[in-house]
């Protein structure tokens, strides 16, 4: 164990943690946003009390996203100095537009958001939230393009030891950002996907169980309450699926062309091979299947990890240029497997719970044999998820930027043992204890359920649409804000 | 100007927005306990900071990733080179934010003291380490980092005090405006200490024409935080806010003037700079959208502009 196979640890456990709460920042802001702009639109108010309710677990989240992505900014100084003063030029570009461009629109407009339900009008505040998820999914974008780099370094020239930028354009168009945005972004809406089904078909349960019969025309009424987000999120999930998939295949196919060591070792695919097969589980091959999605031609040519092993190090001279390789196999089939049956979930829920025909007849309750598949599915996509970053990353090395830079000449020179131990151990410490608090703090809201909302005067959408400007009392007196200012 | 230089001053600009910033922010989190009585008047001090301290939080956010893009060695060094305090730092911004959003999500008051605890020492830790940290880098000593530590610490909680005494209104208010004179016994001397230790740091104190601007600066510093004070007891809260942020922002301007044009011990802005076309292409970019992001950061305090009063349950 040295101070490098410690920073490394570090930022596996710091990025991991992280990446647990930013999807849900990034898909539950965007539903939070949808069913806002629902209730802006028709004034029904279960829309209002799903917005607060699904507003108050975002929140939660938003909270342990931000504070733990200030680490992620700063650990790439702290624990990898070397790597930071090589790629700062070009990498550091698209982590100052992030902060500029993404942060601040998120953290001032949801602070707007938070802070202004009785304080805006309603069509600014609607926007408020709206500016906020746009910025949450810019910022995606921003780092996906400077991780993407260093898997496929665009856009610059090596001047005096340093990468220097020669087109920024290059970089943020990078063919390998270019297919990991939709995909990354597009599992972040899985996740969210999932985490709503979660607690919709926990209500559901929840519901039911404290009216078994379903007599009471009140429970039934908040049972029905759960169809609309339970059906959004069935929607958001299969077309977010649907995405994930297409960028997933092409995010293949320039592994093939720019990282064919890790797709060698995600198939275990020892010497290069021409018709290469593709294996689910060990022992069963599909033939051709691997060459066919690598490159489209089921007879292509698909390279192996001892052959570019030896090429490697004719050209980089001696070392191993292999990455872990059964944590690269197996993270790529956890990945499409847990992925994938999120999203078959999400099919198979659209058609249980699809409207029956004729425009009077009650629409079909959900089964509750689904409200509970979809609270024990909550960690398929949050897994999925990981692994796919496990394969992503740990499937780069031996490098930190590919072909330019090793991990091991990236860390910090200047940084002990000692001080990294010390920091790993605090950082996670303290991601633990707050992991826990923020499960047990979820599970309490999700529990208690959505507040009723205070009596109001009846409203029809179009008189609430005209008079934004002039509501803002009306609006005071409506709604509880959610702190008192 | 050069664009390396035009950089360093960008960068300057954005920390000494996130010590004006987050200087009252700090301040606020660590009186919050003091100035409030009931769990009411505690919602009422920790409101005055709660739609804008994450907004706040992102200059330092920006002012990082702006010295990764310009000045990757200095970024890399300054953080590697201070790597145990930066650590801590980032645990109590950790802290803080998530006691800040949870506080209002708990249901239990036995938990909310987890969250006033976790904001109390989230905002001093990082209130007295960039400071002890910045006082380090000038004079490579541990008893200076040490003033440094007491002098930003003792300046955010003044800053925070006159901060609330400006946006409150009530007992609340008077409580803020006596903290904020008792404040000052420790913040004017450390001020003059750390203040003057700025300009020194480079050249003997006696050869003080060799740097004229930071001793203007060091100087006027003092001179307004004694204003924000003065002011604060005549009450003229909007005069006071005005006087310790400047003075702030005028001892931010005087620790960067000296970090110029070595920014870490043996290393120049030069030699830590970027290519020019980095440089100019994020000088582009920053020119376009910094003036939005001061538009609605601005139009925030605009929003939440009145005084708050304490919630009668």
């Amino acid at each position: 164990m040295d101070a490098l196979d410690l920073a490394r640890w570090q930022f596996g456990v710091t990025t991991v943690y992280h990446f647990l709460f930013v999807p849900l920042t990034i898909g539950l802001g965007v539903f939070v946003a949808g069913l806002q702009t629902a209730w802006h639109r028709t004034g029904k108010e279960h829309y209002l009390r799903l917005t607060k309710f699904f507003g108050k677990l975002f929140l939660i989240n938003f909270a342990m996203g931000v504070v733990t992505g200030i680490v992620q900014e700063f650990q790439f100084g702290m624990n990898w100095s070397e790597y930071s003063v090589f790629v700062g030029d070009v990498f550091g570009a698209p982590l100052a537009l992030e902060a500029l461009l993404a942060f601040f629109l998120e953290s001032t407009f949801l602070g707007l958001w938070i802070f202004g339900w009785d304080k805006l009008p309603k069509r600014i505040h609607l926007a408020t939230i709206w500016a906020a998820v746009i910025g949450s999914n810019l910022s995606a974008y921003f780092i996906l393009a400077a991780n993407a780099w260093m898997k496929h370094p665009v856009g610059y020239e090596v001047v005096d030891g340093k990468a220097r930028m020669t087109d920024l354009w290059a970089v943020l168009t990078n063919s390998t950002a270019l297919a990991q945005v939709p995909h990354v972004v597009g599992a972040a809406f899985v996740v969210a996907g999932g985490f709503v089904l979660a607690v919709c078909g926990y209500r559901i349960l929840q519901e039911r169980r404290a009216d078994p019969d379903r007599t009471r025309p009140m429970r039934r009424g908040a049972t029905d309450m759960w169809r609309t987000p339970m059906r959004a999120a069935l929607v958001m999930t299969a077309i977010a699926g649907a995405v994930v998939a297409g960028s997933g295949d092409m995010s293949a196919k320039l592994l093939h062309e720019q990282q064919p060591m890790k797709l060698a070792a995600a198939e275990g695919l020892r010497h290069d091979t021409a018709g290469a097969p593709f294996s689910p589980v060990p022992g069963v091959k599909v033939p051709m299947l691997l060459s066919f999605l690598a490159t489209g031609d089921p007879q292509a040519v698909v390279h192996g990890t001892e052959d570019l092993q030896a090429r490697f190090t004719q050209q980089f001279g001696p070392a191993d240029y292999r990455p872990n390789l059964p944590v690269v196999f197996w993270s790529f089939r956890v990945m499409i497997v847990f992925g994938m049956s999120t999203v078959g979930l999400s099919v198979l829920g659209l058609w249980l719970t699809r409207r029956r025909r004729g425009k009077q007849a009650p629409p079909r309750e959900t089964p509750s044999w689904l409200a509970r598949v979809c609270v024990l599915a909550l960690p398929l996509p949050t897994v999925a998820m990981i692994s796919g970053w496990l394969l992503s990353e740990i499937g780069r090395q031996p490098w930190t930027v590919q072909g330019e830079l090793l991990t091991a000449a990236s860390v910090s020179p200047g940084v002990s043992l000692g001080e990294v131990a010390v920091s790993l151990a605090v950082f996670t410490a303290l991601y633990g204890a707050l992991a826990l608090a923020e499960a047990v703090l979820l599970v309490r809201h999700v529990k208690a359920g959505p507040e009723p909302v205070p009596a109001r005067r009846p409203e029809t959408p179009s008189s609430s649409g005209g008079r934004d400007g002039g509501s803002a009392e009306d609006a005071t007196a409506r709604l509880q804000p959610t702190l008192m200012y | 100007m050069e664009l390396t230089t035009f950089w360093f001053a960008v960068i300057a600009f954005l920390w000494t927005g996130y010590f004006v910033l987050e200087g009252f922010d700090f301040g606020v989190g660590l009186l919050a306990p003091v100035l409030s009585r009931d769990e009411a008047e505690r919602k009422q001090v920790l409101g005055t900071i709660g739609p804008v301290w994450d907004g706040n939080e992102v200059w330092l956010i920006t002012a990082v990733g702006a010295m990764f893009a310009a000045f990757p060695a200095w970024y890399a060094g300054l953080l590697s080179e201070f790597y145990l305090p930066i650590t801590l730092v980032l645990v109590g911004l950790i802290v803080r934010g998530v006691g800040l959003e949870w506080r209002g999500k708990v249901h239990h008051a036995s938990d909310r003291v987890w969250c006033d605890l976790a904001v109390m020492v989230g905002s001093g830790l990082p209130a007295f380490l960039w400071g002890a940290v910045f006082a380090d880098l000038l004079h490579n000593s541990a008893f200076a980092a040490l003033v440094g530590g007491v002098f930003s610490l003792s300046v955010c909680v003044l800053h925070g005090a006159v901060f609330v005494a400006l946006k409150t209104s009530g007992p609340v208010h008077a409580r803020a405006r006596r903290t904020a004179m008792a404040t000052s016994a420790l913040a004017l001397p450390a001020a003059v200490v750390a203040l003057s230790g700025i300009p020194s740091a480079r050249t003997a104190v006696a050869d003080w024409t060799a740097s004229p601007w930071l001793w203007a600066c060091a100087l006027a510093a003092m001179a307004a935080l004694a204003a924000g004070v003065a002011l604060t007891w005549r009450g003229r809260d909007g005069w006071a806010f005005t006087a310790t942020a400047s003075s702030i922002a005028l001892g931010a301007v005087a620790l960067f003037g000296a970090l110029w044009p070595a920014p870490l011990p043996g290393l120049t802005v030069a030699d830590a700079a970027s290519g020019p076309y980095t440089l100019g292409v994020l000088t582009w970019i920053g020119l376009i959208a910094l003036p939005f992001v001061l538009g609605y950061q601005g139009w925030t305090y605009w929003v939440f502009r009145k005084r708050l009063v304490a919630e009668v349950s």
